[in-house]
C-alpha cells in the first residue's frame, strides 16, 4: 500500500488515500473522532491530516467553531500579548488535533508486526515439513552417502583449489583433514 | 503551561551542513576501515598462502601424484 503512494502526485485525493489506507496512522488514531472539545466533520469528510512527515494540514481541526471559539478567533486578530496562556492553548487545539509530542508518540504496533511475522514463519515451517514428508520423491543416487564420499575423494585426487580452497585443508600424508 | 519552563532554542540553521559533516567523516572512516581490514584480513593471508605453496612446488611430482590417483583419462598410470 505505501509503495503505491509514491506514484501519486500531490492532490486532495493523495491525502485521502494516505489517510484511510496506511496502517500506522489508522491504528494510532484510536483517540480521534470521539473528541468533544470541538465539533467537526467526521473523519472521511475532513481534510485534516497531520503526521510527522506531513505536519501542516490543509484545514484547521475544528471545522465548525462554536460561538466561544469564534469570539476567540476574533480576539486572535488583535495583538497576541493580550491572549492568556489558556487562550493560546485553546487556539492551538482548535487549529491542530494534537501536539507534536502526542502525534509522534510511540506505539506498541511493532509487537503485533513481529508476532505476525513469526507466526507466518512457523506456518511456513509446518508446510515445508509436510512437503518433505509427503511430496518430495526419492533422492537421486548422486546424493547418497557412498556416492558423495567417492566424489569428494575424486576432487581431492585432482587437488581442487590446493592453495586456498578444499584441497588446501586436506593433509595428503595422513589422509585426513588438516587439524 | 506555555511560560513556566522555557525550552532551549533548537538549532534552526546549518542543519544540512551539520548532517553532511557527520556523514562525510563517518563514511570516510568506515570505508578506510573496511579497506584496511580486508587488506590485512583477506588479501595478505591469501598472498602468504600462495607464497608458501609455490616456494617448494614441484609440478612433475604433483602430476605423478594425480596420475597415481587415476584421475586422468588418457594417461593411465
Amino acid at each position: 500500500m505505501s509503495k503505491a503512494m509514491f506514484f501519486l502526485p500531490y492532490s486532495p485525493w493523495f491525502t485521502l488515500v494516505r489517510r484511510g489506507a496506511v496502517g500506522v496512522q489508522s491504528i494510532r488514531h484510536a483517540h480521534g473522532s470521539g473528541d468533544t472539545a470541538c465539533s467537526q466533520k467526521m473523519p472521511p469528510y475532513t481534510n485534516y491530516h497531520a503526521e510527522r512527515n506531513y505536519p501542516m494540514p490543509d484545514e484547521p481541526f475544528c471545522s465548525e467553531p462554536s460561538p466561544q471559539q469564534r469570539a476567540l478567533k476574533e480576539k486572535e486578530k488583535g495583538p497576541w500579548q493580550q491572549l492568556t496562556d489558556a487562550e493560546k492553548v485553546a487556539l492551538y487545539r482548535m487549529q491542530f488535533h494534537q501536539t507534536f509530542a502526542e502525534m509522534n508518540r510511540p506505539s506498541n504496533e511493532w509487537k503485533t508486526v513481529l508476532g505476525g511475522v513469526f507466526f507466518f514463519f512457523g506456518f511456513t515451517g509446518i508446510l515445508i515439513c509436510w512437503q518433505r514428508l509427503y511430496v518430495f520423491p526419492e533422492k537421486p543416487i548422486t546424493l547418497s552417502e557412498d556416492w558423495k564420499s567417492k566424489q569428494l575423494q575424486r576432487v581431492l585426487d585432482m587437488k581442487g583449489n590446493p592453495i586456498l580452497g578444499l584441497a588446501s585443508q586436506w593433509d595428503y600424508s595422513r589422509n585426513d583433514w588438516k587439524k | 503551561i506555555m511560560s513556566a519552563p522555557i525550552l532551549a532554542k533548537p538549532q534552526l540553521r546549518g542543519l544540512l551542513a551539520k548532517r553532511l559533516r557527520f556523514h562525510i567523516i563517518t563514511a570516510f572512516i568506515l570505508s578506510l576501515g573496511c579497506a584496511t581490514m580486508y587488506k590485512f584480513g583477506v588479501a595478505e593471508p591469501g598472498k602468504k598462502a600462495y607464497q608458501n605453496v609455490y616456494r617448494r612446488y614441484d609440478a612433475v611430482k604433483d602430476f605423478e601424484e594425480m596420475n597415481q590417483a587415476g584421475v586422468f583419462q588418457y594417461r593411465k598410470p
